[in-house]
């Protein structure tokens, strides 16, 4: 493996000050499974790394009917997996961390390191971001909270400054009247990056979509929303000519790119087919 | 720049100094000298490096050697329970034939161990997405499957 220098951590701030004070080629090291394979493939240039694992604070997961579900930067995929209550309440972001890597990759990778990656593809962001997540940003001088849908600029490109370290995401409350699904295509189910993936989150009151959010992944520079499907179907009773007029919508507002994986024409339709089938999904919430 | 890391690997406790760059599944190998943890693809995409620490199957090959400090790591040295005896699943892979070139075995038998620890009565299915991480290229599964199955039986007749 190319030859890197290794820093260990005891504290935020410490940590926010090696990322500072080594400069460039200088990353952040969590669970390690995309940047130890970046940095023996050669993919990125990598002279330090600082390990945050030791932190204290880090590992906690929350919830609370008002406040929603919280987690830590160091808490794995595996791990909010496998908990009951995101099996139960975050039936999207179960799908979502089920679909990541393998099991043995689930076990170091974290949530929070899937994120600031800022993939387009990357599964854990579409039901995040249609769940309407926010993050915390630790700095030594202004922590912030950022929503979501705006941490990111472009591919593996965020709002973070050099310095600033992601300490936790919270997901607002799953309430009774929320239906959510992800929906991940691609050509098997392990070890796969998506094709195409696409997050539904919504509520329903008295038969009626109150709210509606739509993610669409792979297809765009960064994760999408979709606003304009999303204005067709609030206030519907999403009925099935609806869905499929906003789904057709929803193929007009992504952007994505032809590649190895899947070609724009097809990544487009699939868009159109995924959107309408999470919708679906997340409506059986309410059977 | 090297460093010491205690660790317990099959219920022992070591010590190894490594460099700080090293990936365990380097240090198992080449510094504590077990050899039975593969390294296929090193970049976490075939599941041969398999090892379980703390109780949770990793790919050794993501993860650095300074990492180990402190935690228990179990490998597939240490899956027999004595000299002259096997895991039952060891003892399975072998009456099934479910091991050709021999490569994958390794991982697939520490994800096997963990997968029956949890789920003593797995299902096809539950078999299925517990080996999803891990790749054969020889046999083609249906072997493995079988010898999981057939260990799983064997050693809920040995607890009752």
């Amino acid at each position: 493996m190319r030859r890197f220098e290794y820093h260990r951590a005891d504290t935020l701030e410490q940590a926010s000050r090696l990322l500072t004070d080594l400069g460039d080629d200088t990353f952040l090291f969590n669970g390690g499974t995309d940047l130890l394979v970046e940095i023996r493939e050669r993919l990125r240039r990598v002279r330090n790394v600082v390990d945050i694992k030791q932190i204290p604070g880090l590992s906690d997961i929350t919830y609370d009917e008002t406040r929603g579900l919280t987690f830590g930067a160091l808490v794995t995929v595996g791990r909010l997996e496998r908990l009951p209550l995101v099996c139960q309440r975050y039936p999207n972001l179960r799908a979502a961390f089920a679909s990541l890597g393998s099991i043995q990759v689930r076990n170091r990778a974290t949530v929070i390191g899937n994120v600031c990656r800022a993939s387009p593809s990357a599964d854990t962001i579409p039901p995040l971001m249609a769940d309407g997540a926010f993050i915390h940003i630790y700095s030594r001088t202004n922590m912030r909270v950022v929503p979501l849908a705006e941490f990111f600029t472009g591919p593996g490109k965020t709002v973070l400054a050099r310095g600033e370290i992601v300490t936790g995401i919270t997901v607002p409350p799953a309430g009774d009247n929320t239906g959510k699904a992800y929906l991940k295509h691609g050509r098997r189910k392990a070890m796969e990056l998506s094709t195409v993936g696409v997050a539904v989150s919504l509520c329903m009151d008295d038969g009626v979509c109150s709210d509606i959010r739509i993610a669409l992944g792979a297809v765009g520079a960064t994760v999408l929303r979709a606003p304009e499907a999303e204005a067709m179907l609030r206030g519907t009773r999403l009925d099935a000519a609806t869905v499929k007029s906003a789904a057709n919508k929803a193929t007009e507002e992504c952007t994505p790119i032809s590649n190895v994986r899947a070609s724009a024409d097809y990544r487009r339709d699939m868009v159109g087919v995924l959107t309408g089938r999470a919708i679906k999904q997340a409506l059986e919430a309410f059977a | 720049m090297k460093r010491i890391v205690e660790l317990t690997i099959n219920g022992e406790p070591r010590d190894m100094t490594v460099d700080t760059c090293r990936s365990l599944l380097d240090a198992l190998r080449d510094d504590v000298g077990l050899t039975g943890t593969k390294k296929g693809c090193d970049v976490g995409d075939c599941g041969a490096c398999t090892v379980i620490v703390d109780g949770e199957p990793v790919n050794a090959c993501l993860m650095l050697a300074v990492e180990a400090e402190g935690r228990t790591v179990e490998t597939v040295e240490g899956l027999q329970p004595g000299v002259d005896t096997l895991h039952p699943l060891q003892d399975a892979f072998m009456r099934h034939g479910a091991s050709q070139c021999g490569f994958c075995t390794p991982g697939i038998l520490m994800m096997a161990k963990k997968l029956l620890d949890d789920n003593p009565r797995p299902t096809n299915e539950d078999i299925r997405f517990g080996l999803s991480g891990n790749i054969c290229r020889c046999t083609g599964y249906t072997k493995i499957f079988d010898a999981i199955k057939s260990a799983a039986l064997e050693m809920e007749a040995a607890r009752s």
